[in-house]
């Protein structure tokens, strides 16, 4: 594969290049912090400094508590502990959970766990731009309701979820509400407070931070059963020695994300706003998807008709473009994203489509080279396609 | 993930498009499935003089079409119905798991259009030319069909 064009990196929901201030706070952990933060003596001690300090920091950047900060292996770390730690450690209060059909499958596959051990699951539906209807979750409350978990902002189309009034209508009813906010944070202002909610998940790797660290803020005095079971570190919660240069740079990227927020978003969401009208001005036999404005300010989603969306994505792969698809051969089955089906689309639309995903160093430039690149190869492969022959001869 | 044969075939497609006139046309596969695939011949003799085709899905079902096409070209009718979708992933120089049912579509899709061909010249199609999902006879290659 020709890779010496210059690589277009639009796939920063899949994941984010580190920031290098966040790189020198972790060689700088590394090098001289070798301490168990659970040793008495110093070298221990100064380790649990550094590791507090991170739990300040983190819980500045959210305003929350540093007591509420537990940090675990990643996203799907806290989002699978939010979900089967509350469930467990209170399943003599109820057995039902409400969700939604659009969930990262780091809370569908934990949900569909616990139905297998006598939980019972409400998925709720969204309509056709991914929003879930507050009268929907309120009718899907039932006596024995203990927890409800919705999405801050969905991974592939970019709808931001009405997470602030679902919270007050849980806190109504005394049910728990949990939301993974792994999209959302560093891309989002987040205020743990103001939100309302008892649980956040979130994922260091998404804001410039590096893999394998991630966190779960839990309401302080909420019930939950420990998901990892072993030693006392995080409060008897989260067993297992903490991963203090991954912490630091958790801790260092959402500081860095959280203060450059003001400037990037505005910036951010013009250059996809433009890449939306480029594409809708360009391309025809699309389908936007997703909220116009409910939206992350760096998520593009569209389907491309009578393609697939793995010839897409190695097209552009030729063409130095990184961008990601709902279609089944992305996924490895045969059914496309479970998400784009949700919001109604029929599978053979929904297999061809595309997320771009935005930084703040995409250019004006690379969003033209983009835009011309993917108008060239729509066209390619629909030429090649039967089913664009069969539209144009009913027309 | 895919060989460099697979590359090649996927990014310069041999014989794409459709020849007018066909003697037979075979299509198979459904869109719900995510992949589709159309190919036609030109014959005379029982020999197929040219092969072309349409696609749509996965760099893997553009590669096995491709390679298809280029594969029966030249041949006899029973040459090119011998031909298996092993044979296909082998001259691909393999393809992933995953992928293996793009392969049984290619060599579905040979089998249909020379079936067409054999129905349109009112000849007995020779042997059991059927594998039961050609997608011709309203079966697929596994795919589940139920509607929404």
């Amino acid at each position: 594969m020709n890779h010496s064009k210059k690589v277009i990196y639009l796939d920063n929901a899949a994941t984010t290049p580190m920031a290098p201030e966040v790189i020198d706070a972790m060689a700088e952990v590394m090098k001289n912090t070798y301490g168990n933060a659970s040793s008495v003596y110093s070298v221990g001690r100064a380790a649990k400094a550094i590791l507090e300090q991170a739990r300040e920091s983190v819980a500045k950047s959210l305003n929350c508590l540093a007591s509420e900060v537990y940090f675990t292996g990643c996203g799907s770390e806290a989002d699978n502990w939010a979900i089967k730690g509350y469930a467990m450690a209170n399943k003599t209060k109820g057995n039902h959970i409400i969700t939604t059909k659009i969930e990262h499958h780091a809370v569908l596959h934990p949900c569909e766990y616990l139905e297998k051990n006598g939980f019972e699951v409400t998925y709720l539906p969204v309509d056709e731009t991914g929003l879930v209807s507050l009268e929907d979750v309120k009718n899907a409350i039932k006596e024995n309701t203990i927890l409800i978990s919705v999405m801050y902002a969905n991974n592939e189309v970019g709808t931001i979820e009405p997470i602030e009034e679902i919270a007050k209508i849980a806190k109504e009813h005394g049910i728990c509400m949990h939301t993974d906010a792994v999209q959302a944070v560093g891309a989002e202002p987040i205020d743990f407070k103001a939100l309302g909610v008892d649980m956040l998940s979130l994922s260091a790797h998404k804001f410039n931070g590096p893999k394998g660290v991630g966190a779960l803020i839990i309401r302080k005095g909420l019930r939950i059963a420990p998901f990892m079971h072993g030693g006392a570190q995080e409060r008897s919660k989260r067993a297992g020695t903490e991963n203090l240069a991954g912490i630091v740079g958790l801790s260092k990227a959402l500081e860095l994300a959280v203060s450059n927020l003001a400037d990037k978003q505005p910036k951010i969401r013009a250059m996809r706003d433009y890449l939306i009208s480029e594409i809708e001005k360009n391309i025809p036999y699309i389908r936007f998807n997703g909220h116009r404005e409910k939206r992350l300010s760096n998520n593009v989603n569209f389907c491309f008709r009578y393609i697939e969306g793995e010839s897409l994505l190695l097209m552009l792969d030729i063409n130095g473009i990184c961008a990601s698809s709902g279609s089944a051969c992305t996924s490895g089955s045969l059914d496309p994203s479970h998400v784009l089906l949700a919001l109604g689309l029929p599978h053979e639309i929904a297999h061809g489509s595309l997320r771009l995903t935005l930084s703040a160093q995409t250019t004006k430039e690379e969003i033209d080279d983009t835009v011309s690149a993917l108008k060239e190869i729509v066209h390619r492969l629909r030429l090649m396609s039967p089913i664009y022959d069969m539209s144009l001869e009913q027309q | 993930m895919y060989t460099e044969k697979v590359m090649d075939h996927f990014t310069n497609p041999r014989n794409v498009g459709e020849l007018e006139g066909a003697d037979g046309v075979g299509q198979v596969g459904n869109a719900k499935c995510g992949d589709i695939m159309k190919i036609s011949l030109k014959i005379e003799n029982d020999v197929i003089l040219d092969a072309k085709f349409k696609t749509f899905g996965c760099g893997a079902a553009v590669a096995t079409s491709s390679m298809a096409t280029e594969m029966i070209i030249g041949k006899t009718l029973e040459e090119a119905l011998a031909i298996t979708n092993q044979a296909v992933v082998e001259a691909l120089e393999g393809l992933p798991p995953a992928k293996i049912h793009c392969s049984v579509l290619a060599e579905e899709a040979i089998k249909a259009a020379i079936s067409d061909y054999y129905v349109k010249t009112g000849r007995e199609i020779p042997g059991n030319t059927c594998t039961g999902c050609c997608g011709s006879c309203g079966h697929d290659h596994g795919c589940e069909t139920e509607e929404e």
